[in-house]
């Protein structure tokens, strides 16, 4: 057992991938020799040699387009998209190629890849850095998609999606890193190594995907909610004394519906946070789903709180993001009556 | 001149813009007369070692073995033996008549949609023969020739054309979209040009289990206006991957002339070029060239040599599809007209040129393929026709999008069979 941050959490799920299964290739923009611009690859190329781990092109569609061919020879890749902002060039090999090709062939050929992507703001990354476009890769059928919040999850989580038979986008919440975030941007950073979420295996272990995590119990308000906004989201309800039942869902495809419906039945009022613009968001998907199953027991109308329908504008990073202030008034109006 | 001096603005000429249009439509008569068609066995084949730029000038030529009295001549005549002929001929009209007994049970109503590649039969046909039989391809829709050359059953073709229970994808795929892992076939998608860097993939994870077998990318002229076809050539190139770039220049993307895919600044095959890899540009309708070709490509990704970028040229004889008329946009006589001539037509006059060929045996071929051909089809519909599909094992709808059957597909798999019995 070691402490690790998320970023060597995710890294230590590469080499345990990579040491127990020689069909795992790593490759992506600055992933070999330089170990990523964040540093997730680090180590690797040097451990396992440049033909496990390499650098591309500046070419998402040539890196998700090769890792197909990959795939279909019988590797499985797990390649790096250096930020979710950069996928969309390789747009068209994911959902037209990558989601339907076990459909398309009646798995005659299958695609178990990852495919590695820091999303999300609260860095300073303005509108190319920032994005959160899961919903994306949500509403494309083939397709699994994971968001951990933490350390622990992420190995456990990232193994798990390199070890599955399908294809899985995997978000990585690039401000949450090194350190939790309550949404305080004005108080300093606690690392992970205070966390108990910190304490991460160094051997090989996985966290089912399709299986979300309470992370508190509460009995007043549920809140559904992934990646940094796990940490946002609990810091408000305590700081507005709500007895609320934190719901991080980990996986967006397939949804652990079960424990979604269980808690909203339980607490009859539900809130949704996340990160990304709103119309057409996951979001809205979550309310829809407990407003069909969960309406009669509903107290009161099911809240999002969301970044706005604007791109992500870099001076004004916190008039944007979803922080203490927009969860107060959610908090609020989704408690009231 | 700076930026002030709007007296000089107002002299500077009107900016135009170029719509690339083709030199004939509907009405006018086509007339070839001035493409630049060197004889063959004029082109040097450098060794399949060389360099890269030595190949620089073969870009701009075009590689030909049968001359016009059919004789297989110069450096790139792959001598081949009579037998070896003899098959390729017989794959080629395999295909043809494939092709036609398709597109009219297409016209009957028998299926939704069909594609001929009638005029362009030797390039698949002869790869497969130049290529070993567990070699990869990454084909688009007019490489039927594949399959047929690697000896994979009429009859499961048309089961797939027909959607029908005897369709290893059960029906969900547009007919001729084949796909078959057994016969190195991969499944061919609609979205054009993502087969290209795949290929490429492949190639490179050949390379990376230290694998001996190479892979082949397919694509049209049309669609190497993709950026799929720029992130292949560059991967290709960078990791100096085991693979085999092929364009098949037929001219005509549905209606669009090559033009509009850059052909008349330069060949397809140039663009290999500015990467550095190997091209070659070749008479797609000469199967002995397209069979050299191939060879020299494969030798040369074998043995590490790097990729090749090879132009097929090419003429689309008929519609882009059953749902395209031709007609409209294009004269009619047209492919009567190109002069690089009909790729049976020329193989079975080298044949007979050989003295290893005549017209009676010809003929037989022709009937024995028709048979052969309709006795498949007869198989395939005793399987069913496309619409009659559809009705049954509604359930299969849903399986396969992931390897287990997640809650929100089962919950609409099962409100799909209470419509189904409703």
């Amino acid at each position: 057992m070691a402490t690790m941050n998320m970023i060597q959490a995710i890294n230590s799920a590469h080499k345990v991938t990579m040491a127990r299964d020689p069909d795992v290739v790593v490759f992506g923009e600055d992933v070999g020799y330089f170990g990523g611009v964040f540093r997730a690859t680090e180590g690797l190329q040097r451990e396992f040699g440049i033909t496990r781990c390499f650098d591309a092109p500046i070419s998402e569609g040539g890196i998700v387009g090769t890792a197909v061919g990959m795939a279909a020879y019988g590797l499985k890749p797990v390649v790096e998209i250096q930020f979710a902002d950069y996928i969309y060039p390789g747009y068209d090999q994911i959902v037209s190629e990558v989601a339907r090709m076990r459909y398309r062939t009646a798995a005659e050929w299958t695609m178990p890849m990852v495919i590695r992507t820091p999303y999300g703001g609260g860095i300073f990354g303005g509108q190319t850095h920032s994005q959160s476009p899961e919903a994306l890769f949500t509403h494309v059928a083939g397709l699994k998609v994971v968001i951990p919040s933490n350390p622990y999850d992420a190995k456990g989580l990232l193994i798990a999606a390199i070890e599955d038979p399908d294809p899985v986008v995997f978000f990585e919440p690039k401000r949450i890193y090194n350190g939790p975030f309550d949404g305080h941007h004005d108080r300093p950073v606690t690392p992970w190594a205070k966390r108990a979420e910190a304490e991460v295996p160094d051997d090989h272990y996985t966290v089912p995907l399709g299986q979300a995590r309470v992370v508190r119990e509460g009995a007043e308000l549920t809140v559904l909610t992934y990646g940094t906004m796990v940490h946002v989201a609990a810091a408000a309800a305590e700081e507005n004394g709500v007895d609320a039942e934190i719901i991080d869902l980990r996986t967006l495809v397939p949804l652990d519906i079960a424990t979604i419906e269980a808690s909203v039945k339980k607490t009859g009022r539900c809130l949704v946070v996340v990160e990304a613009t709103r119309t057409s968001g996951f979001a809205s998907e979550l309310v829809t789903l407990v407003q069909e199953r969960c309406f009669y027991h509903l107290e009161a109308p099911v809240e999002r709180v969301t970044g706005w329908d604007t791109p992500y504008p870099h001076a004004y990073e916190w008039a944007y993001f979803p922080g203490p202030k927009r969860m107060k008034f959610a908090l609020e109006k989704v408690m009231a009556d | 001149m700076s930026d002030a001096d709007p007296q000089a603005r107002r002299n500077a000429p009107a900016l135009t813009l170029h719509v690339p249009e083709p030199p004939y439509r509907p009405g006018d008569t086509p007339d070839f007369s001035s493409l630049v068609v060197p004889p063959a066995g004029a082109t040097a084949r450098p060794d399949t070692t060389a360099e890269p730029r030595e190949t620089f000038p073969l870009t701009d030529a075009l590689v030909r073995v049968l001359d016009e009295d059919g004789r297989a001549v110069g450096a790139w005549d792959p001598k081949l033996d009579p037998d070896t002929i003899r098959k390729m001929l017989r794959d080629m009209v395999i295909v043809r008549v494939f092709d036609d007994r398709m597109y009219r049970a297409q016209r009957q109503g028998k299926t939704s949609f069909y594609m001929k590649c009638t005029g362009e039969e030797a390039i698949a046909v002869a790869t497969a023969g130049a290529m070993h039989r567990d070699d990869m391809h990454f084909p688009t829709y007019r490489q039927q020739g594949l399959l047929v050359s690697r000896g994979y059953p009429l009859t499961k073709m048309m089961c797939q054309i027909y959607s029908n229970a005897g369709d290893h994808m059960k029906g969900r795929q547009l007919p001729i979209m084949y796909s078959d892992k057994e016969h190195g076939f991969f499944s061919i998608s609609g979205n054009l040009g993502t087969q290209y860097p795949q290929a490429v993939g492949w190639a490179m994870a050949s390379a990376i289990k230290g694998d001996s077998r190479i892979a082949m990318g397919w694509i049209g002229d049309g669609a190497t206006a993709e950026g799929d076809f720029h992130s292949a050539m560059t991967f290709a190139t960078v990791y100096n991957a085991p693979v085999i770039l092929a364009v098949v220049n037929n001219q005509w993307a549905i209606s669009s002339f090559s033009g509009l895919a850059g052909a008349e600044r330069a060949t397809f095959a140039a663009r290999a070029v500015g990467y550095g890899m190997a091209g070659l540009r070749v008479d797609g309708n000469d199967a002995l060239a397209v069979y050299a070709a191939v060879q020299w490509a494969s030798e040369r990704a074998r043995s590490n040599n790097g990729p090749t970028l090879i132009e097929f040229f090419t003429y689309r004889a008929e519609g882009h599809s059953t749902s395209d008329d031709p007609t409209g946009y294009r004269p009619a006589g047209e492919a009567q007209q190109w002069p690089l001539g009909d790729p049976i037509a020329r193989l079975r006059q080298h044949l007979v040129a050989l003295g290893e060929w005549d017209d009676e045996r010809h003929d037989a071929l022709v009937k024995q393929a028709d048979a052969e051909v309709r006795a498949a089809q007869k198989e395939a519909e005793k399987l069913g026709i496309l619409s009659e599909q559809g009705r049954e094992n509604i359930e299969s709808m849903f399986e396969d999008v992931y390897a287990d059957v997640p809650w929100n597909v089962a919950e609409q798999r099962d409100q799909a069979l209470k419509e189904a019995q409703g």
